[in-house]
This record gives structure tokens, sequence and C-alpha cells, in this order.
């Protein structure tokens, strides 16, 4: 009964949370819709259209950037996963091997780090070793930021794990690398896919990096988005922000799906 | 037990790739930007005189460090409009995030006392945004903030105001656009922390004979502690070198450091002052990021 009472939501709470989400979502809602205006005027209301939708898929420029920021979204995501699960797997079930507090000290900073800092130093980097700059600099740049993300995503994944079942498995006689790939592998997917979909949002969305990182020629959408909205408000960014909107929307609801079913899978194995 | 000794070396492995590849794309990049900082400014392409030239052996390498001059920081220093800059960064930085606690503790503290099965849709509703892309989130204002724009036609139509407010380029708008875009880093490693409190703890201090009040300054706040640094640092650290936010929604006569280096390097192609400009925002961030730092290391070791 006492229970109850101190977890009910009082006035202030609810507030809070009304407040919050709406300041949260309000801006949002407000662009997408926008983004189905007929004026031209971005603030006069003219009734529901799709000719924004259409001038975007007419914009040659804008295309062949959206076309250079998913190839390097979804390359520099794919070779994240794989270098940050590998840094998960160290960080979790490494006992302390040399160089591990660099490591991890590795790890984490690019998460925080201010992005002007981290796309100079990589640009210096590529200048330096003269790499052409294009899509391999900014698919480089990216996975370097992004497999920090996956690292903490799994990682998170590989400490809520209960390990006595890779213990179980050895016991009963298989060979570590056959106990992770029958055991441990299995219930850390969800997490490595969660990892992947994030790294690739975050990749598509990066602006500052891929502006020092990025060669001529080859602007990624947010790139081209941004010199667009220093001008001023189009309708046009409008509905390719609303498109991101929506792709990211369902990135997110996919992955939480994955990992809701995962978790029902778990349920089911942990009593095992 | 012993899986845990079988498993260690072949994560030593699995640690080989990701640390070869950290130490040459974070690592050592920063001795390049530090070897820039010191290099003087050249009208060529790259647009800076080479310091080192290893090909040479040894004496190359004396003459080099010769050369090298601390002139990039000297400008830095003596210059007004870094020192302000660097001031202006910390100062805002400091309020967004005093802000964004006060905005983010009491939403995140509300989620907590959620029923179990609405959190996981209010942890969702928190996480949508962090995905979102800064740009189309700032942008998003830009819209509504404009001359013409809706929060001008709300006001207008409400006879608030008898004349549209001007809210682009100023500094309201920009720490707008800073507590909108770092909400979520602030909500959710507070909520992380308040979610695993005890209610019983505040049981007890109720039997005890504590008003709420003063439970939830006694109980809740202390035990939040640690969300609160890893909040905090969460927003403080990437707000100081904050680029897009301000270039957009702040006015153009004070900049913060981020947007200096960034003149710096694309408008003035001044690659050694830029890159100075980057080592002396590290330098400030330093402190922060070491406390960031053994914050995570102590989370990593729980979890183990």
């Amino acid at each position: 009964m006492k229970a109850r009472a101190v977890n009910t939501l009082s006035r202030f709470n609810l507030v809070s949370l009304a407040l919050g989400f709406a300041f949260l979502y309000v801006p949002i809602v407000i662009l997408v819709m926008y983004s189905f205006n007929a004026s031209r005027l971005v603030t006069v209301w003219g009734g529901w259209s799709l000719r924004w939708y259409g001038e975007f898929f007419h914009d040659q420029a804008m295309l062949e950037a959206t076309l250079m920021s998913f190839r390097v979204a979804a390359t520099s995501a794919t070779i994240a996963t794989l270098l940050g699960t590998l840094a998960a797997l160290a960080l979790s079930r490494g006992e302390n091997f040399q160089g591990r507090t660099l490591f991890s000290g590795m790890l984490y900073a690019p998460l925080v780090m201010p992005e002007v800092i981290t796309g100079l130093s990589l640009l210096l980097l590529f200048v330096a070793i003269n790499a052409e700059r294009g899509f391999w600099t900014v698919t480089i740049a990216h996975t370097t930021l992004t497999m920090c993300f996956v690292a903490v995503v799994v990682q998170s994944r590989l400490s809520s794990l209960d390990r006595t079942l890779e213990e179980a498995a050895m016991d009963l006689g298989c060979a570590p690398a056959r106990a992770f790939v029958a055991v441990t592998l299995p219930l850390i997917l969800p997490a490595i896919a969660a990892g992947w979909m994030l790294a690739f949002t975050l990749s598509l969305d990066d602006l500052v990096i891929a502006s020092f990182t990025t060669g001529p020629g080859s602007a990624t959408l947010p790139i081209r988005i941004y010199s667009e909205v220093r001008l001023g408000v189009k309708p046009e960014i409008n509905a390719i922000c609303t498109v991101m909107i929506g792709l990211i929307a369902v990135m997110i609801v996919i992955a939480s799906l994955v990992s809701k079913l995962s978790s029902a899978r778990d349920e089911n194995v942990a009593p095992l | 037990m012993s899986g845990r000794l079988t498993f260690t070396r072949p994560a030593r492995l699995a640690a080989i790739a990701p640390y070869l590849w950290m130490l040459l794309f974070f690592l050592v990049p920063f001795g390049f930007v530090l070897k820039i900082s010191l290099s003087q400014t050249a009208i060529a392409q790259p647009p800076y005189l080479p310091v080192f030239d290893l090909s040479q052996g040894l004496s190359a390498i004396q003459a080099a460090v010769a050369q090298l001059s601390p002139d990039n920081f000297k400008l830095l220093i003596s210059d007004n409009l870094y020192v302000l800059s660097y001031l202006r960064s910390l100062a805002v930085a400091a309020v967004s995030t005093s802000i964004l606690l006060a905005i983010g503790y009491p939403i995140a503290y509300a989620m907590a006392r959620l029923p179990p099965q609405w959190r996981a849709l209010a942890m969702m509703l928190v996480i949508i945004p962090f995905w979102t892309s800064f740009l189309i989130r700032i942008y998003a204002w830009i819209n509504i903030l404009q001359h013409d724009g809706i929060l001008n036609k709300l006001l207008l139509a409400l006879h608030l105001v008898s004349a549209p407010v001007v809210w682009l380029s100023t500094d309201s708008a920009m720490y707008l656009g800073m507590v909108y875009s770092y909400l979520p880093f602030m909500i959710l490693p507070l909520y992380a922390t308040l979610a695993k409190l005890d209610p019983a703890l505040l049981e007890a201090a109720a039997d005890l004979g504590a008003s709420p009040l003063r439970a939830f300054w006694l109980v809740t706040f202390p035990l939040s502690l640690p969300g609160i640094a890893a909040g905090v640092l969460l927003c403080f650290i990437p707000i100081v070198g904050e680029f897009v936010i301000p270039d957009l929604l702040a006015g153009s006569n004070s900049l913060m450091i981020g947007q200096t280096l960034w003149l710096e390097f694309f408008t003035n192609k001044d690659w050694p002052v830029a890159s100075a400009a980057a080592v002396v925002l590290l330098l400030l961030l330093l402190l922060p990021l070491a406390l960031y730092d053994r914050l995570q290391r102590r989370q990593l070791e729980q979890a183990r």
C-alpha cells in the first residue's frame, strides 16, 4: 500500500512529463506538417500538397548528396559495428590487459569530444599522409566516431548477460570460441543490430566531421542541407528533413522490436 | 571462474583491431594538430610550412625543432577575439548545462516514477530525438522563430506583442537550441540512476517522519549525484566546442570557440591558428574529460 503511495505520480510529475515531451516534439511536428504545405511561403498555410517532395526528387545535387550519405553511412556503420563489437568484448571479457586504460579512454572520449576537434585532427592526418579526400576519408572519420557508440551499446548488453551461461557451456566441454558463437553471440546479436542502426543514423546526421574530411565534389546530405539552411527556410528542406525523420523513426521501431523479441527469448532462456 | 580465465586470451586478440584503429585515427591525429599548431602559416596547399622531414635524419629533426614556434599561441593569447570566444564558450556551456539540469531533472524524476509498463515508451520518446539529426532539429526551430514564423504569429494573435519580435540571431534563440538539442543527453543518465533507486529507502525516510521534500533532499538527491555528474559532463563538454547551434541561431557579433576555429579553418584558411585554437580548447576540456573518463571507468568496473 505504502509502496504505491511512494510510486504515484504527483501533479508536478505529470506536468513535467507533459511539458517535457511537448517541448521535444512540437517543433518536429510543425516541421513535418509544413513539409506538406502547398504554399511557397513557408509561413502561410496553402493546403496539403506533396509538391516539395517532388521537387526534392528532381533536385540532382540533393539526390547525389543523399546517395553519397547513404553509401558512407552503410559502409562506416558496418566497419564500426565489427570494430565496436570487438572492442566491447575486449572491455567486458578481457581481464586487465596492458593498455586497457588507454583503450577505454580512447573509446569513451569521442562520445563527448567536440566535433570540431575530431574533424580537424582527422583532416590533418589525411593531408599529412596525402590521402585523396572524399568517400573513404569521410567513411573512416565516421567509423572512428560511431564504433565508440557501438562499443557502448554492445558492452552494456554484455554486462547484463548472465555469465554462467557461457561458463556452463564450457563446463560441458565447449571450447571458448564455440561457447561464444553458440551462446554469447546469439544473445548479443540484437545489441549488435541496434549498434549498427545507431552508427548508420549518426553517420547520416553528421555535419561537422564530414565538412572537415570530405573533398571537393563529394558533399554529404547534411553539408548540402546546411548550405541551404544558411540562406533561410525553404519548403523543399522541410520535405527532405521529413524524409530523414521518417527513416530514423522506422529504424528506431525496428531496433526496439528486435530488442523486445530478444528479451522475450531471454526470459525463456534464463530459467534454464 | 574457469570461464573468465579461458576468455582472456581471445579477448586480448579482440582488442587488437579496434585498438590499432583508435590509435591511428584518434590518438595520432592529435599529434598532427599539435605539430601544425606550432608551425608557420603559409600561402600554399596545404597552407602550412612542414615542420618535420624525417627522411633527413637527426639533424633535420634538430633543425625542425628549432623552427617550432609558439607564435600561434601568442596570437591566441594576445588577440581579444580568441580570449573572448573561449570565455564565451565556457560561460554559454555553464549556463546551458544549468538550465538543462533544472529542466531535465524533473522530467527524469517523473519518468522513473512511471509504472514499469510506461517506462519503455517514455524512454523511447526521449531516445528518438537523440537519434534525429542536430541540424534538422535546429532547422525546426528556425521555422518557428523566424520573423514571420509561428511563434510571432501566435504572440500577435494573442495580442501579447504588437509587432513581430526578433528571435533569430539572438542569445535566447541559441540557449533554446542548446537546451533543446542536449536535453536527451541530460535526461538519459539521470533517469538511469533514478530508476535504480530502491523505493524502500523513501518509505523508510517517510516512516521515520521525513516530509516528502526532506526525503527527496536527504535520500533521492544525494543518491542521484552520479547521474547528475554524468549528465552535466555529457552536456558541458560538447557544448563548449559546439558549432552548428550558435552558427545558425546566435547573432554574429560574439562567437563561440567552435565558430572561431571553423572560421579560421574554412574562411581564413589559417590551419596553424585553427590547430592552436583546437589545442587550447582541448586543454580547457582536459579536466572535465578526465572526470568523465573516471566516471565511465567506474561504471565499467561496476558492470563487470
